[in-house]
């Protein structure tokens, strides 16, 4: 018996080994390190310092934090609402399929398949202020544009412009599903009951779809708090820090001024907000998603 | 039987197509530039073909970027990160599903764990980790944090959960081991989730940035998406060169999608809904 169950054993760790000796490595040991790192001071050249809660003290106290954190927040107040109401006014225009409609799918999902380098270069080129296609555009009726990403003012509109441009097609495709996933039959009682277009949308189908609103808000927040890609390419957390967010700021002090410490307690802190918005989501969700049963 | 359209339902098939114009009109515009020369495009009012169309920032591009050895690099580290994710992912996904064994809750929660740490929590640390395994700037130590996912063992795990337990009995009967219920079983009967989760492999290694960014810096390993990166970087003024450098890496992902279409959203949908 004994000797079965150890053979039993060995074929599961041999099967597991492949991947839980990289996940270990390459995800839990940097885990760990993380966060002894953060209570330390190294430029990776000399021996790491251990000073405490000093990078922590620092953080709390360190404007470029508040409005990378700020900067965050803004981008998540833009960019939330416009690829909600876009993608789900997309989705239920596609919700009936007709001719063509697979081809419209497509068209909305290019730009999510496409890598961000490319998405921020271009968006880039077209709001570039002279010579992009918005500003020449504007120039014909005699408009001189803003600087666009080169403007204090405009820069982080033109960031959450390209990436809601970039992940409607996503946030359209989930909504998609839900739509489907609600049984014509409801909204057939409420049309037969007199209920006009506008109130089945309302009282009906959004409040059905919830759970699909729920996962987009939190995958997208989650996702948007380590916005980095689009930043790093479009404006460089620029002009004047009016773009530096989280991520961009972990980043450029671990490997511009090489404060590998202060760059991990960035990053716990990230870490910490993350996790808390997350659950306070999960524990919002009874008061305003309808599971069905 | 055919149902009249509504006005309304009319005016959200216009405003439909209008949205679908402008998701597809900055590609549009991409390529435009790209055959452009720098006085036309920079022209106001712009023009929308080009009037003198040619290939010089095509030509020009392909002397500043060698793209051929970084779609090159692109497509060694993508095929072989996703080959060994779905390898790794299918095996840990069926000790988990068919297999008992001692510490198999210890193990889930590790991998569970694994799932909620964010990238940039591991970033720094990750680095020193390569920096003192001799593998930054390689391939190998861009590829190898990726091989692999906690997500995709659980994605393996859900369909091969699935597989009838009176085909694996009579396997182990005829005398079978697991490994051939795994090879010859297993894997056969999880095609379309093995297939769902390669595309979605494929394309967060292909399209990766940060990680790349941080690991490598010699200009022959740089992927895609750094190459291009660069060459903006460098000629940040030169938008027609940079332009031809994004519509040549787009092609061969655009030809793709197209050919994958159905394939590619379902797997998106099927991980966006599992995850």
């Amino acid at each position: 018996m004994t000797v079965v169950s150890t053979r039993r054993n060995f074929t599961a760790y041999f099967f597991l080994a492949p991947s839980y000796i990289p996940l270990v490595a390459f995800l839990i040991l940097p885990m760990f390190a993380a966060v002894l790192l953060s209570f330390t001071e190294w430029d990776l050249l000399t021996p790491p310092q251990w000073i405490g809660f000093e990078n922590f003290t620092e953080l709390f106290k360190d404007k470029k934090f508040y409005s990378a954190l700020g900067n965050t927040l803004y981008f998540i107040a833009g960019y939330l609402p416009i690829v909600y109401i876009l993608g789900l006014a997309a989705a239920l225009a596609l919700n009936s399929k007709f001719r063509g409609s697979g081809w419209i799918r497509a068209a909305y999902f290019l730009p999510v398949i496409t890598s961000w380098v490319i998405v921020a270069l271009l968006w880039k080129w077209i709001l570039n202020p002279q010579g992009g296609l918005v500003n020449s555009g504007l120039a014909v009726f005699g408009i001189t544009g803003p600087g666009w990403w080169t403007s204090t003012t405009w820069a982080m509109p033109s960031v959450i412009l390209a990436s809601a441009w970039k992940d409607l097609g996503y946030v359209m495709l989930i909504l998609l599903a839900g739509l489907q996933a609600i049984p014509p039959e409801y909204k057939e009682a409420a049309a037969i009951d007199g209920a006009s277009n506008w109130q089945i949308l309302r009282k009906i189908t959004i409040p059905l779809l919830t759970p699909s609103t729920f996962f987009v808000i939190v995958v997208s927040l989650i996702n948007n708090f380590q916005v980095f890609d689009q930043i790093w390419l479009m404006t460089e957390g620029g002009p004047e820090g009016s773009t530096s967010v989280i991520l961009y700021n972990i980043v450029s002090n671990s490997f511009d001024y090489g404060r590998m410490g202060y760059a991990s307690a960035m990053s716990m802190a990230l870490f910490v907000i993350i996790l808390a918005i997350t659950l306070i989501q999960l524990r919002l969700q009874k008061r305003w998603v309808h599971y069905e049963d | 039987m055919k149902i009249k359209k509504s006005p309304v339902q009319r005016f959200y098939r216009i405003a439909l197509l209008a949205g679908a114009g402008v998701m597809i009109f900055p590609f549009f515009w991409m390529a435009s530039s790209s055959l452009k020369d720098e006085a036309e495009a920079f022209a106001t009012p712009p023009t929308l073909i080009p009037k003198a169309a040619n290939l010089d920032n095509y030509r020009r591009v392909l002397e500043f970027l060698d793209i051929k050895q970084l779609f090159m690099n692109s497509l060694t580290v993508s095929i072989s990160v996703t080959f060994l994710q779905i390898l790794t992912a299918s095996m840990a996904g069926y000790a988990f599903a068919r297999l008992q064994f001692r510490g198999k809750n210890f193990f889930f929660l590790t991998y569970m764990i694994t799932m909620m740490i964010p990238m940039q929590v591991i970033i720094v640390p990750l680095f020193i980790e390569m920096k003192y395994l001799g593998l930054i700037d390689s391939l190998v130590g861009l590829g190898l944090p990726m091989i692999a996912s906690a997500f995709g063992t659980f994605f393996m795990r859900q369909a091969m959960a699935a597989i009838p337990k009176e085909i694996e009995e009579a396997a182990l009967i005829d005398g079978a081991g697991h490994f051939r219920i795994f090879f010859k079983i297993a894997i056969p009967l999880t095609i379309p989730a093995l297939s769902a989760l390669s595309i979605l492999a494929f394309m967060s290694v292909w399209n990766a940035f940060l990680w790349p960014l941080i690991v490598i810096f010699s200009p022959e390993k740089m992927t895609l998406p750094l190459g291009l990166a660069n060459l903006h970087g460098q000629y940040a003024t030169d938008w027609p060169l940079v332009m031809a450098g994004t519509t040549l890496s787009v092609i061969p992902i655009a030809v793709v999608y197209l050919l994958l279409q159905k394939r590619i959203t379902q797997s998106f949908l099927t991980a966006g809904l599992k995850g």
